[in-house]
């Protein structure tokens, strides 16, 4: 195995052991990761890696199979998706096993409340930075805007903004 | 989001239990229609079509699967595996979750590579991820919407976006000195 794939995967852990709010919040962490530190892939290629994960169906994690595919094919897909299950699967099974004690205690709440910040800070950093990354033109940029505007003002499924801005980059429009 | 849950009883009420083969093609189901996300999905297939919890135990789910760290949904499926099936009902059911969606992403992400080069491919990905993005920042709007009248969220929010965005900060020190400061101030304030 060699070096990078060592790397992603360790560092995939341990992003998904810290995950709170969701794999999303750690999206910029993983950009810095992988572009910023490693220069494994560019921005380019990131945030399109990023827009394949969320057009396709399947939990948003998803991204990190493309970018293990990236670094080291196949092998690296897998190795990149099961990292990112594993500590999920260690911590969620154990806490199952406690589960009544948890759904009532006070400090719960207080937790919820700290946390929903933090998380949220994350989400709008990572959608910041995928910004930056996609859009480099006013075209662009009114694809990014007006996709935020459909997904303020309607309740209708993500895939129709998506498929329109496919469909109008398809026929040349950025 | 949560909702008061009654005592922890509601455990006890169990529906049934599942295999360990029934959980991973009911995620599998519902992981390879769930463009856009998944958890409106996961809701329907455990409360509305097999039964596998009732409403309330979802809310509890959601609310739990939240407080863990992962993506909400492969808590939720860990969680509702290892409670009908033990820890092979677990894994079955993230692995139903998780791997259709990943060998799709991985065929998907092989015609990027074939056709990629195209100039059109070139724009409608490019066009694709300028929305993509968008869909991250609008999510976040919303869930920035419900803390608007809380000075202190609003406030975390605002540092945890400066410090990544504008100074990279590396998530673990966000984790070690904002979080914790986060935590604090939730204690210390009613908003």
């Amino acid at each position: 195995m060699d070096r990078p794939i060592t790397l992603l995967v360790l560092q995939i852990l341990f992003l998904s052991s810290v995950a709170v709010g969701g794999f999303i919040t750690t999206v910029p962490e993983l950009h810095r990761f992988v572009v910023d530190v490693h220069g494994w892939l560019n921005d380019g290629t990131f945030v399109a890696l990023f827009a394949l994960a969320q057009a396709a169906p399947g939990p948003n994690m998803i991204v990190v199979t493309l970018v293990g595919w990236e670094i080291a094919g196949a092998t690296g897909a897998a190795l990149a998706t099961a990292a990112a299950c594993l500590p999920t699967l260690v911590i969620a099974y154990t806490v199952s096993r406690f589960w009544s004690r948890y759904n009532n205690v006070g400090w719960y709440r207080t937790f919820e409340r700290g946390v929903a910040p933090f998380a949220v800070g994350l989400i709008l950093a990572t959608g910041v930075i995928l910004t930056d990354g996609a859009a480099d033109d006013w075209k662009s940029y009114a694809l990014t805007g007006s996709t935020i505007a459909f997904m303020l003002f309607s309740r209708r499924s993500p895939l129709i903004p998506l498929a329109i801005a496919a469909a109008a980059g398809l026929v040349g429009f950025v | 989001m949560s909702t008061e849950a009654e005592e922890g009883e509601v455990i006890s009420a169990l529906p049934n239990r599942a295999t360990p083969l029934e959980l991973f093609i009911g995620f599998a189901s519902i992981a390879v229609v769930g463009f856009g996300g998944v958890m409106p999905w996961v809701r329907w297939l455990l409360v509305e079509k097999r039964g596998w919890c009732t409403e309330d135990e979802f809310i509890n789910l959601f609310a739990l699967s939240n407080f863990l760290p992962g993506g909400n949904v492969v808590n939720i499926a860990v969680l509702i595996g290892s409670r009908l099936g033990g820890f092979g009902g677990s894994v079955a059911a993230l692995a139903g979750l998780v791997a259709p969606p990943a060998i799709i992403v991985c065929l998907v992400g092989g015609l990027y590579r074939s056709f990629g080069h195209l100039p059109a491919a070139q724009s409608m990905i490019h066009a694709a991820a300028a929305s993509a993005a968008g869909l991250i920042v609008a999510m976040g709007i919303r869930m920035v919407y419900p803390m608007r009248k809380s000075p202190r969220a609003l406030a975390v929010v605002a540092i945890v976006l400066v410090a990544s965005v504008g100074f990279r900060v590396p998530l673990v020190w966000m984790l070690c000195l904002i979080l914790p400061a986060s935590l604090a101030a939730a204690h210390w304030t009613r908003k």
